[in-house]
């Protein structure tokens, strides 16, 4: 339970100043014939959490509703259209000084939940919207019945789940609108439906599945053995996908095997207890802080832009425009899609397709609307239509010149007010601008491969970039659903910056014999969600050598590290990563394992190392806090939420910055220092990073 | 009583005076008729177009008297009975229009098929529409752009639809295979695709009974509607009541005047619809819900029914009427079609259309004497009409300052309706035309409307105005 809670935590939580602590503001509840419908509605937040002032309320409401004879049933229902409860408040965990005043709190909510549990009164959750962690909770104990609504195919599976008894389904427009219709709707079904509880008419438990199979079930899971073999299997799978770096899941199947070994008592202790430790852990202020930064990042400071983009026209259709136009059209924007090639266009289109194919294939929408959006996707090949162009995104090859090329060509077809972007990993955006006629409308969009996967969104800014340029930069990546972070202009910029003298540093880890399986475990159990070798394929060796040069060539020797002859060399012998289907890796289609490409073993001579995950992340860490001091990074959390949603930075970790304080910057510096003695400049701690170490006061994040 | 002196009154009346025939209306049937000076509808440079006569099968449920035929031979019997009725040589027409939702693959142009069984001239073109349950609407409406255009002066226009027997279909892999199959040179290659077919492949494919857009049923959406405008289901079934109610008079009453008698090959002369059945409330309450189930308040009872037939419509320039020597019955004035969103707003057709052609003809709601609604579900005629009244639903979705107003009940589909008469999908426009036709000249009123809905979220209105008797 304390999982499904976590879950909560993770995903839905908004942050929430103050509670009110005064009359019932939280829950109250209304008498319909002899059904008590319960309403619940956070006053100073868009959602319902299971904060203290909610707990308390309920149960003060509860005790109402079981003393008052005239009630026979009770429905449970939100005044939000679209959350019942989100979960546990995040704020009131935070506040809490110590794990023993959480795991308090969480006594508190058990309570409250087993007593609706045994509620003597039948009880309906109307549900509509979001339910999640404890708000799962209120719903999901035996004695009650439940209801759910949503547009969405969660709904249905819950009720396949068996989670929910009934479905209820959203109603359009008719005497109000369609929201509050389907709120009292939901609420006059549930009142129906509790009377029908109490009647009788209605039967509580639905025996899902066959008798024999659930009487076998038990019979197996009497055994020890077996529970224990089960425990094992579930333990095993837990660590091999979170490598023990995040202790919840671990902690999970303590408090289950609690509660089914010991019974409930010791199971709710254990439970209790367990979350009031996991809630203080390094790792849970890291998820939170990078929880809260993505709020922040889902927010544009820049304002609303002057016009809306309509219409969005993007040059060149690889992986990446198809990519863009795929999380572009499914928003209602016109996107024109315009490759050079019939054949790269046709790559293009399908990609996009299969994007939505996929959706359909899975339920989450019908053919219908895949139609219906991609009624929204023009492909071609000349610069028609580029005239009503609001924002042209250009994917084309990393070359300057072609980048100059095509910049002209825009300006020469697209309207005044049309706003150039450009998606480029490395190639400073000022460069590219100088061949503009009007750079104010000039700007980076550098988004992250695969487009539809990766969060991210970095956006760089030039010094005349203009305000209004990126505010439309950032409402157009907010409504593609992006993280956004807004950096200054420079080489490199923020992500790649900080990516290239890692992956310099893998590169010369592969150098020294390591081979690419080992490099990968080994970041892999440093938190990393892709292996620093996988990652050099994913980007592309051509890319990385190509960006490894740039930087090189602006930054020096820092950027220095395994020798760039060496990416020259597989670019040259065709090893290019995945897309080419060789790189550290070799990639063969439909094979889902891939084995180490044999020739790159050659490269490098075998010595023995500890684990060179330390100067990897150094040198990340290094360069980001060096962003900082130099004013690339408007901020640490733009740089935690960047490096996490953009780079794979350990989730556990928190980002750069987050693993900075928790780690200790003089611990840090220490370990570089080491470093520097043997291999150089390249781990020379930046200023910033030696202020901090030296006073330990100073922190990134307060 | 009344009517019957009132036709009495007008057969003696030798002046077409307007005057006096509304006040011998005013005075004998107590209709709430405004008897301010209503005007023709005739515009100058508009050509007068006229509904001659409207005739229609006896509409059946699914699966009784018609289930050996085919849709054609339906549409056939509609087409003879207008001959018969009209006495109209069988070369007299420009050209024939039926409308049909689901095609019998076969006859999939039902129209050729039927005209040319029913005796027409094979010289005389036909084609099929098709719009879910307004497609004779649109028929008749093509025969009346057919006319204005100058194109034609006399159209039989009709609908025919079939649900005894509907096309199910082998499915997608099985055809795939069978097509394969066909094309198969060498007997290795057809063995080989014979061994590929799997029991997945032998599942048939059904018509859908699913909007294809949303996949949801109608019945299931006019559930949503009903709750979405909060229609309770004592509501839908005091209305499903009222009109099998209303039915069963006019028919006892010997009003449905548009039903011809089909004998039908190998059974008997049918004459009479069979799906009236007036029941009780407390019959009709023990249902339990068809669609939305367990909460739902759609049932069989409060819904119309799957229904075999075809109705026919003849109509002409009122010149050539007049020419031939018909006493035409009505004028089809203007006309609109509309449509909205197929997943919130699938049935609410009448809503959009019924302001919307009123002020095309300049007309009020008061100045209607007979309405006449397509039932498709108790529960979407209660939502239309509660739309029409509510005055947040006239501002927020139909852009008007207030509502449109809610037709008066004692107006309204007066002779049963689909609910009761039952709905062959196809043909149902024609019956609600000539239903108005015939209760303008029985009930003494000069403006009738017909509103509709259709799969789709699409919908239709209609202005019809008595002819001079």
């Amino acid at each position: 339970m304390a999982g499904v809670r976590a879950l909560g935590v993770l995903s839905r939580f908004t942050s929430r100043r103050y509670a009110l602590y005064s009359a019932r503001t939280h829950v109250n509840y209304e008498v319909k014939g002899d059904v008590a419908v319960v309403r619940i509605n956070d006053p100073n937040s868009k959602v319902n959490t299971l904060s203290v002032q909610m707990q308390k309320e309920m149960a003060e409401v509860m005790d109402e509703v079981w003393a008052n004879n005239a009630v026979q049933s009770a429905v449970l229902i939100s005044s939000k259209p679209g959350c019942f409860i989100a979960g546990a408040d995040i704020n009131m965990i935070q506040g809490c000084n110590n794990a023993e005043e959480v795991t308090t709190l969480s006594k508190e909510g058990q309570k409250m939940f087993e007593r609706i549990e045994k509620s003597p009164k039948p009880i309906v959750a109307a549900i509509n919207g979001s339910c999640l962690g404890g708000g799962l909770e209120v719903g999901l104990p035996n004695a009650f019945d439940m209801m759910l609504t949503g547009r969405n195919i969660r709904a249905d599976k819950a009720k396949k789940m068996g989670l929910v008894h009934q479905l209820v389904d959203p109603l359009g427009p008719g005497l109000k609108s369609p929201e509050e219709r389907t709120m009292d709707y939901l609420e006059e079904v549930a009142i129906e439906y509790a009377r029908g509880i109490v009647s009788k008419k209605i039967p509580i438990h639905k025996v899902k599945g066959s008798m024999e199979s659930k009487l076998l079930l038990n019979y197996v899971m009497s055994f020890g053995l077996v529970r224990n073999q089960i425990y094992n299997t579930v333990q095993s799978k837990v660590m091999k996908q979170s490598k023990g770096l995040y202790p919840a899941p671990l902690k999970i199947i303590e408090c289950v095997k609690a509660g089914v070994e010991q019974g409930p008592v010791a199971g709710y202790l254990a439970e209790s207890q367990n979350f009031g430790q996991l809630a203080k852990t390094s790792e849970s202020a890291a998820l939170i802080g990078l929880y809260q930064g993505q709020v922040a990042c889902k927010k544009n400071r820049f304002g609303t832009p002057q016009r809306e983009v309509k219409t969005l026209a993007i040059l060149g259709a690889g992986l990446m425009g198809a990519g863009i136009a795929q999380v572009t059209v499914d928003k209602g924007v016109h996107t024109v899609l315009k490759d050079t090639t019939v054949s790269g266009l046709a790559r293009g289109e399908q990609q996009v397709y299969k994007g939505l194919n996929d959706k359909t294939k899975k339920k989450n929408i019908t053919s219908f609307q895949r139609d219906s959006i991609l009624s929204n996707l023009t492909g071609q090949l000349d610069y028609s239509n580029f005239a009503k162009a609001d924002m042209v995104i250009e994917a084309v090859f990393e070359d300057i010149n072609i980048k100059h090329a095509v910049l002209k060509e825009v300006e020469a077809v697209v309207s005044p007010h049309c706003i150039f972007a450009t998606n480029t990993s490395a190639l400073p955006i000022k460069d590219i601008a100088a061949a503009s006629k009007r750079p104010d409308k000039v700007i980076g969009m550098h988004y992250f491969s695969p487009v539809d996967k990766m969060q991210l969104l970095e956006i760089i800014t030039t010094d005349k970039t203009s305000k209004d340029t990126t505010a439309s930069a950032v409402a157009v990546g907010l409504k593609q659903g992006k993280v956004i972070i807004v950096v200054r202009d420079g080489p490199g910029f923020y992500t790649t910056r900080c990516l290239a003298p890692m992956l310099a540093e893998a590169v010369r880890v592969l150098q020294e014999g390591v081979d690419p399986k080992k490099l990968d475990a080994l970041t892999t159990s440093f938190g990393f969600p892709v292996g620093a070798a996988t990652l050099a394929d994913e980007v592309g060796i051509d890319v990385a050598a190509h960006v490894a040069e740039d930087l090189g060539k602006a930054f020096g020797s820092r950027f220095g590290g395994g020798n760039v002859e060496v990416l020259k060399t597989m670019v040259d012998l065709g090893f290019k990563g995945r897309k080419s289907g060789k790189g550290c890796y070799i990639y063969q289609p439909g094979l889902k394992t891939k084995e180490v490409n044999p020739d790159i073993v050659d490269i490098g001579q075998s010595s023995d190392q500890d684990s060179p995950c330390y100067r990897l992340v150094s040198r990340f860490v290094n360069e980001a806090v060096l962003c900082l001091q130099e004013g690339i990074l408007i901020n640490p959390l733009e740089g935690d939420i960047g490096a996490v949603f953009g780079l794979g930075f350990p989730p556990c970790l928190g980002g750069p910055f987050r693993f900075v304080d928790s780690f200790g910057a003089d611990k840090l510096v220490e370990k570089m220092r080491q470093y520097e003695a043997v291999y150089g400049n390249q781990f020379t701690p930046c200023q910033l990073l030696l202020d901090h170490a030296k006073d330990s006061t100073k922190r990134f994040h307060m | 009583m009344a009517s019957m002196l009132l036709n009495t009154m007008r057969a003696g009346s030798v002046s077409p005076s307007w005057a006096v025939r509304l006040t011998a209306c005013y005075c004998l049937t107590f209709l709430s008729v405004q008897t301010k000076s209503k005007k023709t509808l005739s515009r100058p440079g508009v050509k007068n177009i006229v509904l001659v006569e409207g005739v229609r099968t006896p509409f059946l449920l699914s699966g009784t008297t018609y289930a050996d035929l085919m849709p054609h031979d339906l549409a056939r019997a509609a087409l003879q009975g207008l001959l018969q009725r009209t006495g109209l040589s069988k070369d007299a027409v420009d050209y024939i229009i039926y409308g049909t939702v689901i095609q019998e693959v076969k006859t999939s142009n039902v129209a050729r098929e039927a005209s040319l069984g029913a005796g027409f001239s094979d010289k005389i073109p036909s084609h099929t529409v098709t719009m879910a349950c307004i497609s004779s609407n649109v028929a008749m409406t093509s025969a009346v752009g057919l006319i204005a255009a100058g194109q034609c002066d006399s159209v039989v226009a009709g609908g025919v639809e079939f649900m005894s027997d509907v096309p199910i279909r082998h499915s997608r892999k099985m055809r795939k295979t069978m097509l394969s199959l066909n094309k198969a040179k060498t007997l290795g290659q057809r063995l080989s695709l014979i061994g590929s077919i799997r029991m997945a492949h032998l599942s048939p494919e059904l018509p859908a009974v699913a909007e294809f857009s949303t996949a949801e049923s109608m019945g299931h959406s006019a559930d949503r509607l009903a709750a979405a405008f909060g229609v309770s289901r004592v509501e839908q079934d005091e209305f499903a009541l009222r009109s099998h109610t209303l039915a069963k008079s006019a028919q006892d009453a010997g009003l449905l005047k548009d039903v011809i008698s089909f004998k039908v090959p190998g059974r008997d002369i049918v004459s009479k619809d069979n799906g009236i059945r007036p029941s009780s409330m407390e019959q009709m309450g023990r249902l339990k819900a068809a669609f939305i189930k367990p909460h739902g308040t759609v049932t069989a009872a409060n819904s119309s029914f799957l229904t075999d037939g075809a109705s026919a419509v003849l109509v002409m320039s009122e010149e050539k009427a007049l020419a031939m020597g018909y006493k035409p019955k009505a004028y089809l004035r203007d006309f609109v079609y509309v449509s909205q969103d197929p997943k919130d707003q699938l049935l609410l057709g009448p809503t959009y259309g019924t302001p919307k052609v009123l002020e095309r003809a300049g007309l009020a709601m008061s100045d209607i004497d007979v309405f006449e609604f397509h039932e498709a579900f108790a529960g979407q005629i209660m939502a239309n009409l509660k739309a029409m009244d509510s005055d947040w639903f006239g501002q927020t979705y139909l852009g008007r300052k207030s509502k449109v107003g809610a037709p008066p009940m004692e107006k309204f589909n007066l002779w049963g309706g689909s609910l009761s008469l039952g709905h062959p999908f196809g043909a149902t426009g024609c019956r609600l035309v000539t239903t108005v036709a015939h209760r303008l000249q029985k009930e003494g009123g000069q403006y009738g409307l017909v509103a509709a809905c259709a799969a789709g979220g699409q919908g239709h209105a209609m202005v019809i105005e008595a002819y001079p008797q």
